[in-house]
């Protein structure tokens, strides 16, 4: 084929030189550098939570110069995200191929059985953690966690309404926590996004949900809804004010209203199956310098991120303690595909 | 061919086997549809619908629907049904639907762009009868385009074959 | 007053001629995305994103609405010349817009097109300016019942609209319903149709059939009979928008309904598809033209036109004004505003003035940025239908493929929309309807998501649908829209009685 035949001439001597740095890695100082676009896999919908953070790193990239490529966000979002992690597991020996992950790195391979897991990819970084906070409409009488699961208790099994992201997910496996440490029945309801949850509840269509801070950031400062604990070890660390009286960090956490559960989501990037010690290397540098950049710091503060970094054997050993918990998890609940 | 010859055209298939053809096609589509939703469960549970119910239930509506089809073409007599396509008729369709179906499986090998460019040269020749010389620019001309749009611009990655990505892409 | 003052100050905003420039850019940006088929607004403002990061972010929004506004212009023009939905609100659009290109009156049909939508994009903006907090509240009452309740609505004002066989309409129907169904079950979790093959994870996508059924088998067909497209020989002159404009007043009453049905379902995330889908349906029934829908009416084109734009605007409105978006462009905006260090939700409007109001000025004036670009673009477009059919119809499938290949960057995609444009021959050949099959692929899941939402909430009760005023009345509405049929014989029925009786 003849059409590409003149930038052909002029890229085969970039093509050959390329090339002969590709045969002399072990002598060279062993720095991996990406000669094609970056392909940035998101196992979910655009608009999400982790596509807006993939599209962010994009911008915060491209406007920075981090790095000579581009990189390319690609939503495929099939079963749960498991057509993104397939690709990524499919694609052995390709470096220029990353993914975030949400929590169904986990449990999509657990609820339906498709085979993959984390252990399939190479861990580059944790780039943060999601929080996930207890909310009720404003109206609602109860003004703490344990108020509210005492009138979900007396109200009946099942007669308070709980809504989540889809079904066998991270929402509903904190609600399956809160019911066994509890003893409260909820209604559990899948909807198809985060943002489409919390619109629910402010309509006062469901009870309560356990959006991420930044779903619902908007409806709790115009007074609309009202958080009443989040699910970590230790309250949120943004003291900013956003409302009259609260911050971030004036939420308590569940654990000390007595529900005995804890949550956090996973926002990390991976490789393909394969990618060298050098590849590897080269993305955490470039997520560290993301992460260095004051539009992240800002995303952070929005969003109310945990913003724990890992990389390395840290990374992969928390990997497999937070695989063996959804296990457990997600056993306990019967959320396991048969 | 002209006109003559076309009105001779010989009938390939009647338009009463397609019929009956297509409704069994369809009745094995939806017993596939019910099979599956007794996996998953087509009752009404404890919480409302289970995961199969609509799908058994769709599954059913066309198994019955297609059965009906099937049922006036059967009874349908002979000489009522009329040609569903002549042989000039095929001969068009499967001279577009082929070399497309070869594009389309040359996609995965040689990348989409090369493939295009093959197509659009070939398809010109054949049906057009068009000179390479003015084929040519139209078969490279527009795959070209389309790389810059996609691949530079917008930033969207087509598949690729071995020739671009020896061009470092 | 107020909001006018306001607006006032937002044209202000836009006097920036950079401001200007983005705007123009994003207009001309996003036609080319609505023509390109498979490639939709969200994806044109998704890739875009990044780009807007280093702007203001006013500017940032103004270009990225633009191309939304673009993009929804250019849906119809591939849907009218070549049977091509190039975005899935103007599916309706080709089914009188296609007939008419066929007669040679292509260029009539894209002008009533382009003037259907910005009449529907104007009074939605008139809409957004003066109630935009009032129509929030509004979007704020629908819940899973709801949802079901609309979903329903657009079912019944659609079904029986053709005379082909009761049997195959409900076989194309469901087999709808069953493509839709395929992949993972939001509800239960559960993979569903899928065989255990990993290729059918993402379940059949609305897009990937419409472009094979529609497009490819319109090939196909076209083939058949001969290597033209038989509106080929028509001549167009420039005068041909004067001369519809002349026309189109007189389908005022349909181009409101469209409207009204548009803004509507743009403020609940229902979207432009099922509105295009449902002012169609309403119009058919409503026209005393309404038995020659389909062979090629310019009110077939109006309604839905209009109905899809109307519907595309005010999806922006609750992602404002309460931050959720109305539609997937919608999404991807709102993942932009956050990106820009904003905070949508009822805040934006009093914290965010210059943002907000500059975004509703350029909505005026990027439609009409669109509505003249995509107007002189009439009889360039019309020409393409010049061009000799063995040079054009690979293009058009190799940009079909493209386009399927992008909804979903997957290979397969690209074969299976070569086996709809098969099964959209075969189908049509043996008047099988496809629209209902269309229908049912792009509402089935959510109404069924929908309802099992519903059941949840009320324990199984089916009174769940007629639990409140909203629910009930729009239930109401679809069972009454679904019988119209027999009561409009009725209606006739008892009026040729009285007649006769007068006569004796």
């Amino acid at each position: 084929m003849q059409s590409p035949k003149t930038t052909g001439l002029r890229r085969a001597g970039l093509a050959i030189g390329a090339l002969a740095l590709a045969v002399l890695p072990a002598m060279a100082q062993a720095e991996w550098k990406p000669t094609r676009n970056i392909e940035f896999i998101v196992p979910a919908g655009t608009g999400g939570g982790a596509d807006q953070m993939a599209r962010m790193i994009q911008g915060v990239v491209e406007k920075n110069n981090l790095i000579d490529k581009s990189i390319v966000v690609i939503n495929k979002s099939g079963g749960a995200g498991a057509e993104g992690f397939l690709d990524v597991k499919g694609s052995a020996g390709d470096p220029h191929k990353i993914i975030i992950t949400l929590s169904n790195l986990f449990t999509t391979p657990l609820a339906t059985g498709v085979p993959f897991s984390w252990e399939d990819l190479t861990p580059v970084a944790m780039l943060a953690l999601d929080e996930f906070v207890l909310w009720v409409n404003a109206s609602e009488p109860s003004n703490t966690a344990q108020e509210y699961v005492e009138a979900a208790k007396k109200a009946g099994e099942g007669a308070y309404k709980m809504a989540g992201t889809g079904s066998k997910q991270e929402d509903q496996i904190i609600t399956a926590g809160i019911e066994q440490s509890t003893g409260a029945k909820f209604t559990y309801v899948p909807f198809k996004g985060g943002g489409d949850v919390a619109t629910q509840l402010v309509g006062g269509h469901v009870n309560s949900t356990v959006n991420n801070p930044i779903e619902a950031v908007a409806h709790w400062r115009s007074g609309a809804l009202k958080p009443l604990c989040v699910f970590d070890k230790e309250p949120m660390k943004y003291t900013d004010k956003l409302t009259e009286t609260m911050a971030w960090s004036d939420i308590p956490t569940c654990r000390s209203a007595g529900i005995e559960m804890d949550y956090l989501m996973l926002r990390g990037i991976f490789t393909t199956p394969g990618a060298t010690q050098e590849q590897v290397d080269f993305y955490v540098d470039l997520f560290q310098k993301v992460r260095e950049t004051p539009e992240w710091k800002d995303f952070m503060a929005k969003g109310a991120f945990n913003t724990t970094f890992m990389s390395g054997d840290e990374f992969k050993t928390w990997l497999q303690e937070t695989n063996t918990r959804h296990k457990d998890l997600m056993s306990k609940a019967g959320f396991l595909a048969q | 061919m002209d006109r003559e010859e076309e009105a001779q055209s010989p009938s390939v298939v009647s338009t009463r086997l397609m019929e009956i053809v297509v409704a069994l096609i369809i009745m094995a589509f939806g017993g596939l549809v019910i099979w599956d939703s007794i996996r998953l469960g087509w009752r009404w549970g404890l919480e409302g619908p289970q995961a199969g119910y609509f799908p058994f239930r769709v599954g059913v509506l066309i198994v019955l629907s297609s059965a009906v089809t099937l049922a006036i073409a059967l009874f349908r007599r002979r000489r009522e049904a009329g040609v569903f396509v002549r042989r000039h008729e095929l001969m068009r369709v499967v001279r577009v639907l082929i070399p497309s179906a070869i594009f389309v499986f040359l996609i995965g090998y040689i990348g989409i762009y090369i493939a295009m460019a093959f197509f659009i040269a070939f398809f010109m020749w054949w049906h057009g009868r068009f000179p390479i010389l003015k084929s040519a620019p139209v078969a490279i001309l527009v795959p070209l385009g389309l790389f810059f749009m996609f691949e530079l611009w917008f930033l969207i990655p087509l598949p690729k074959g071995p020739i671009e990505e020896w061009l470092g892409f | 007053m107020d909001a006018l003052f306001s607006l006032i100050q937002g044209f202000g905003v836009l006097a920036d001629p950079a401001n200007i420039l983005y705007m123009m850019i994003g207009v001309l940006l996003g036609v080319l995305i609505g023509v390109l088929p498979g490639l939709g607004g969200a994806n044109g403002v998704a890739i875009l994103l990044p780009l807007t990061f280093s702007m203001s972010p006013t500017s940032a929004i103004i270009m990225l609405s633009c191309i939304y506004w673009g993009a929804l212009f250019g849906g119809a023009v591939t849907s009218i010349l070549f049977n091509i939905p190039g975005e899935p609100w103007s599916v309706a659009t080709t089914f009188d817009g296609h007939p008419m290109a066929l007669q040679g009156r292509a260029g009539e049909a894209l002008t009533a097109a382009f003037t259907a939508s910005f009449f529907g994009a104007l009074l939605a903006v008139i809409l957004i300016t003066f109630f935009a907090p009032l129509v929030a509240n509004f979007a704020l009452r629908f819940g899973p019942p709801e949802f079901f309740a609309v979903q329903l609505l657009t079912f019944a004002s659609f079904v029986g609209l053709d005379r082909s066989s009761p049997f195959k309409t409900l076989a194309s129907m469901m087999i709808g319903f069953a493509l839709a169904a395929v992949g993972i079950d939001i509800v239960t979790g559960q993979l569903r149709l899928t065989f255990g093959s990993h290729e059918l994870l993402r379940g059949f996508d609305f897009l990937v059939a419409v472009i094979g059924l529609f497009g490819v088998g319109e090939i196909l067909l076209s083939m058949e009979t001969g290597l033209a497209f038989k509106g080929a020989s028509a001549r167009i002159s420039p005068t041909v928008v004067l001369q519809t404009w002349a026309k189109l007043p007189q389908y005022w009453a349909t181009a409101l309904r469209g409207c009204v049905i548009g803004c509507w379902m743009g403020i609940k995330p229902g979207g432009a598809t099922p509105a295009s889908f449902m002012s169609y349906g309403i119009a058919k029934r409503l026209s005393k033209n309404g038995h020659k829908f389909g062979t090629g009416e310019l009110e077939g084109v109006v309604a839905p036109e209009a109905a899809a734009h109307a519907a595309g605007t005010t999806a922006l409105l609750p992602m404002l004004t309460l931050g959720i978006p109305g539609s997937p462009t919608a999404a991807v905006m709102l993942g932009g505003l956050l990106i820009w260090g904003l905070q949508p939700g009822p805040l934006l409007f009093i914290e965010q003035k210059e943002f907000v109001w500059g975004l509703i000025a350029s909505m005026y004036l990027g439609n009409l940025a669109g509505l003249i670009v995509v107007l002189t673009t009439v009889p360039l477009f019309a020409a393409i239908l010049r061009i000799p059919f063995s040079i054009i119809a690979p293009i058009i499938i190799a940009i079909c493929a493209v386009g399927a290949y992008t909804v979903h960057n997957a290979l397969l995609d690209v074969s299976i929309m070569l086996l709809f444009g098969v099964v959209g021959y075969v189908f049509k050949k043996l008047s099988y309807p496809l629209a209902p099959l269309v229908l049912a692929l792009v509402l089935g899941d959510l109404a069924e998501t929908s309802f099992r939402q519903s059941m949840l909430i009320s324990d199984g009760s089916l009174r769940i649908f007629w639990s409140n005023w909203l629910v009930g009345g729009i239930c109401t509405l679809a069972v009454i829209l679904a019988i119209w049929p027999l009561i409009s014989i009725g209606l006739g029925r008892w009026r040729r009685g009285r007649l006769a009786a007068a006569a004796d």
